[in-house]
């Protein structure tokens, strides 16, 4: 499963696509950056309600496949700048993070 | 003797905007050197965890990396209050930094231990009231 297809699906508002063709790897939920630094795995889909410019450089170091942002949080100018200048994947949702993380589950095991 | 390729960076206090600059410019060049992916993202994370920390808790400083045949080097320098219990700041969870610190998502006392954990070697030395040094190795 790929970006495109997490794209594809309606379920989410897509804030930067920068490479639709990236495997969904792992799905990852945590807020706290400083865990996720440490934890979260190469290609992970990043579950997260921690929207600002430090969570945009957590993923691109950790190599997160996408960045998907729960409860309806929002990346400011200054964020969005940093996600298309760093290539990274950022969808949204309204919905909480262990909701987001189950449907995309579900999603990728068809 | 192979000259080594260095890479210089200044680091600001309280910046937080710019911090990870220096590790995403790392993170490039490793990559279009062709190191392997792994070791990047080590090197990424432990440059990054460094840089913030000097953000965080010093006053700024430098970076310097240094690419060699067999490893890269890590030298992060800061001006700051330097660490008083080095053995206490290595447990995973031990934090001192400000609850605005925290808001943003940092301050769990993961820094220091996911440093050493990303790298093969790292050594402190810290003099309180003047600052501290790090240096990692990742071997290639």
């Amino acid at each position: 499963m790929t970006i495109k297809d997490l794209c594809d699906s309606g379920k989410f508002t897509v804030l930067n696509l920068a490479d639709e063709e990236r495997e969904l790897g792992k799905i990852f939920c945590c807020d706290l950056l400083s865990i996720a630094m440490g934890k979260a795995p190469a290609g992970c889909v990043w579950v997260t309600v921690m929207a600002n410019i430090n969570t945009l450089a957590v993923a691109s170091l950790a190599d997160a496949s996408a960045v998907v942002l729960a409860e309806g949080s929002r990346l400011d100018e200054t964020a969005l700048a940093k996600a298309r200048q760093q290539d990274i994947n950022v969808l949204a949702t309204e919905e909480p993070v262990f909701d987001t993380g189950l449907l995309i589950k579900e999603m990728k095991d068809g | 003797m192979e000259d080594n390729l260095v890479f210089e960076y200044v680091v600001s206090r309280e910046d937080f905007t710019r911090a990870g600059e220096a590790s995403a410019d790392v993170k490039k060049k490793l990559k279009a050197l062709g190191v392997p992916s792994g070791v990047v993202r080590r090197v990424s994370i432990a440059l990054y965890e460094g840089e913030i920390n000097m953000v965080v808790h010093a006053y700024g400083g430098n970076i310097t990396v240094e690419i060699t045949s067999d490893k890269i080097i890590m030298l992060l320098k800061d001006k700051g209050p330097g660490i008083p219990d080095v053995e206490k700041a290595m447990q995973e969870g031990f934090s001192t930094a400000s609850d605005s610190v925290r808001a943003l998502g940092f301050g769990a006392g993961m820094g220091l231990p996911n440093m050493k954990k990303c790298s093969d070697r790292m050594d402190i030395s810290t003099t309180i009231g003047v600052g501290t040094e790090i240096k990692m190795e990742v071997d290639l």
